[in-house]
């Protein structure tokens, strides 16, 4: 006999193919004879669809499909659309925004100019995308809980992409797409501005997304562990507290000192989660526009450790005599 | 009712071979040593695998030094003719610097009948000027005098000598050239994200060598105060991308690492950083001067094969001498067995009386050098630092 309870899914529950609830819009939208696959079942439901798209999905789909296409081309351009030298260098390959030069201007298409438009479909895209969550989450007569979170993603995305530039008057001051270039972007940006360890948002943007991870991991773990008590029927239990409950609050309280509630778990979790981008929001735009140097503000407030310098020290050779 | 492709046991224990052996394939053999660079617990460390290092050692052994030449009294000068720099060295000395020279420069296969002297000389007429070797060898002796005698606070006390780049090779194996990028369409050109060795492989601007040291760019981007004066006053992420492909350059040129330097908590604070630091410093000034005065007047002389696709010379960068070593040949003093080479040497520009090749003019590159190639390409370390090139 097969043990459900386990550190994996090792059972796989099929039932027969469930359209999902009644509802009262986007009822004959539902297209598609759901399907199972036996790999997505190692780890979800292995149902897959009726899928529902309608008009902000739609539109969603073909203002990414746009933005995609625009930055594939232009990497594909960069290396004179030889397909063996993007696919050797593809983690490499970027679309790049504008050179300072440009300001807020709109440059000539090869100049950034495309970067502007790939931006463009992309953040209607995104924001398409959320107005389908925001209306499916209503018309399925459930919270918005997830479009909001969504949202606070989003938040990160446009401070990063649009908001800081505009503040500080440069689309050369977002982020390049592309894989590898993106990330020296965010190296290159935190030396920039004095290293974004001493950004106390960037700090907490950390806290929350580390301590995501770990409560994500908790919270799964007691889940789990009490699953054959019922703990399983987590929403049960937030009014009508069984020994499932019980067991897993006393165990947290023994060796954490504190418990969550069933119910209030959850509002930890999304406000960890959520918190991530807001605080990591915040910290990218006051920076460059409020904090020039982070470590110079450390320093200021008393955020910097000193420690004894060991070696020679060295004044800076620009400030002698003679230099140039 | 299960529906497979693959049998799960088979193909998941394979997989997790191949992803680890791709893995693995990526990392340096151990063991790795680490050496304290600064004060306990905060990073500062430089890393050493002493594999690595011993192989080092093997491959960076300077020759083994002329035998001294008896002194006498007698002017190379006065001897031959046409020496236009090493004329007042004693003339067993300049035959000694001669020797030594065709062995650390002439690669053995162009040795003719024991001898490499061709490789520069009409044998027929030792003194005249007429092969683009021997006038890019005078240039490149006093480009060597005047970095040792005038940039002690980068090459001191060790000195640098002909091998010190050379290593036997005619031209040096570390030598840069503009890259022009590699997209005709003009795509992309924005002089990052493609695969470069020079970044380490990073995405980062694959030729800042043309930016830092052809130019005489700003390389300092933190800003110097906590607040923000207002809120355009620094744009300067891409700037920063810039600056950090150099260091990338220079990282990986002498093998080590950023706190070689630097104390990474704030990589602009110069009461945190070594000395090595100012060394550096120096070293980008000395880069920029000997490029100028030296070697970016030879354009004309010199054939398309020591150029690059710009039709710019080779010219030197950090890798040139240090070749994945910080301290090149290992500190290996070879500048005292050969004294001549660190007299300040008269200021000799190169006289070429060989028809110099139509030139490809790299406009991408000769911005500044313009201005002093402007006289018949006469340019002197002084004339470049009273321009204000370094």
């Amino acid at each position: 006999m097969a043990e459900y309870q386990n550190i994996f899914t090792t059972v796989q529950v099929r039932a027969p193919a469930y359209p999902g609830v009644p509802h009262t819009d986007g009822q004959r939208d539902r297209i598609g004879k759901p399907i199972f696959s036996y790999w997505l079942g190692k780890i979800g439901d292995a149902q897959i669809g009726p899928i529902y798209l309608g008009t902000s999905g739609v539109f969603a789909l073909i203002f990414g499909f746009i933005a995609f296409e625009i930055i594939g081309l232009n990497m594909a351009a960069s290396v004179d659309w030889s397909p063996i030298k993007f696919a050797q260098e593809f983690f490499w390959l970027a679309l790049e925004p504008p050179a300072p030069e440009y300001g807020l201007h709109v440059p000539p298409l090869a100049k950034g100019g495309w970067w502007l438009m790939a931006g463009f479909f992309l953040t209607v895209s995104i924001l398409l995308w959320w107005v389908r969550t925001y209306r499916r989450a209503i018309t399925l007569g459930v919270g918005t809980h997830m479009a909001w979170a969504f949202a606070a993603a989003i938040w990160l995305y446009l401070v990063i992409g649009f908001i800081r530039p505009v503040m500080m008057g440069s689309w050369s001051e977002a982020p390049p797409f592309g894989i590898f270039p993106h990330l020296d972007w965010t190296a290159a940006f935190s030396i920039a501005y004095g290293n974004l360890y001493y950004n106390p948002f960037h700090m907490l943007s950390i806290a929350f997304l580390y301590g995501s991870a770990v409560l994500f991991a908790m919270h799964g773990g007691t889940i789990l562990a009490v699953s054959r008590y019922g703990g399983d029927r987590e929403i049960d239990q937030i009014t009508d507290r069984g020994t499932a409950a019980e067991r897993a609050q006393l165990l947290w309280r023994w060796t954490m000192g504190f418990n969550a509630t069933m119910e209030s778990i959850h509002r930890w979790a999304y406000w960890f989660a959520v918190l991530v981008v807001i605080t990591g929001g915040i910290g990218i735009l006051l920076t460059g526009t409020v904090v020039d140097n982070w470590y110079l503000w450390g320093i200021k407030h008393g955020l910097v450790p000193a420690y004894p310098f060991e070696g020679v020290p060295v004044p800076d050779p620009a400030s002698l005599p003679g230099a140039l | 009712m299960k529906v497979s492709l693959f049998s799960a046991p088979k193909i998941l224990p394979l997989a997790a071979v191949g992803l680890a052996a791709m893995i693995v394939a990526g990392c340096e053999r151990p063991p790795p040593e680490s050496e304290q660079r600064g004060y306990r617990g905060v990073g500062m460390v430089a890393y050493v695998n002493p594999r690595i290092l011993a192989a080092q050692h093997r491959a960076n052994v300077p020759p083994a030094v002329q035998p001294p030449a008896v002194p006498v009294p007698i002017a190379a000068g006065t001897v031959y003719k046409n020496l236009q720099v090493l004329g007042d060295v004693p003339l067993t000395e300049f035959t000694r610097l001669m020797l030594a020279l065709t062995e650390w420069v002439v690669p053995k296969d162009q040795w003719v009948a024991g001898q490499g002297c061709v490789y520069c000389h009409d044998l027929a007429d030792m003194a005249a000027d007429t092969k683009y070797q021997k006038v890019v060898s005078r240039s490149m002796i006093t480009m060597t005098q005047r970095a040792n005698a005038a940039w002690g606070d980068h090459v001191a006390p060790t000195g640098v000598t002909c091998y010190t780049c050379h290593r036997g090779n005619a031209i040096p194996k570390y030598v840069w050239t503009t890259n022009p990028g590699r997209a005709a369409s003009g795509q992309g050109a924005s002089g990052q994200n493609r695969l470069s060795a020079v970044p380490a492989f990073a995405s980062l601007p694959y030729d800042p060598m043309t930016t830092f040291f052809d130019k005489d760019t700003t390389i300092a981007i933190t800003p110097a105060t906590a607040l923000s004066p207002g809120w355009n006053d620094t744009i300067n992420t891409k700037k920063t991308e810039w600056t950090y492909a150099l260091m990338m350059y220079m990282s990986r040129s002498l093998g080590v690492g950023c706190n070689h330097c630097h104390n990474s908590r704030q990589f602009a604070d110069w009461s945190q950083s070594q000395l090595t630091r100012t060394k550096a410093w120096y070293a980008i000034r000395m880069v920029r001067e000997i490029n100028h005065a030296f070697v970016m007047p030879l354009s004309d002389i010199l054939p398309a094969t020591r150029k690059g696709p710009l039709g710019d010379p080779m010219r030197v960068g950090c890798e040139t001498c240090h070749q994945g070593i910080n301290k090149p040949l290992f500190g290996e003093p070879m500048l005292k067995d050969y004294p001549v080479l660190g007299q300040p040497s008269p200021a000799v520009v190169p006289t070429p009386d060989v028809v110099p090749e139509p030139a490809v003019v790299p406009a991408a590159v000769q911005t500044d050098a313009e201005v002093l190639n402007a006289p018949g390409g006469k340019v002197t370390g002084e004339a470049a630092v009273q321009e204000g090139l370094m």
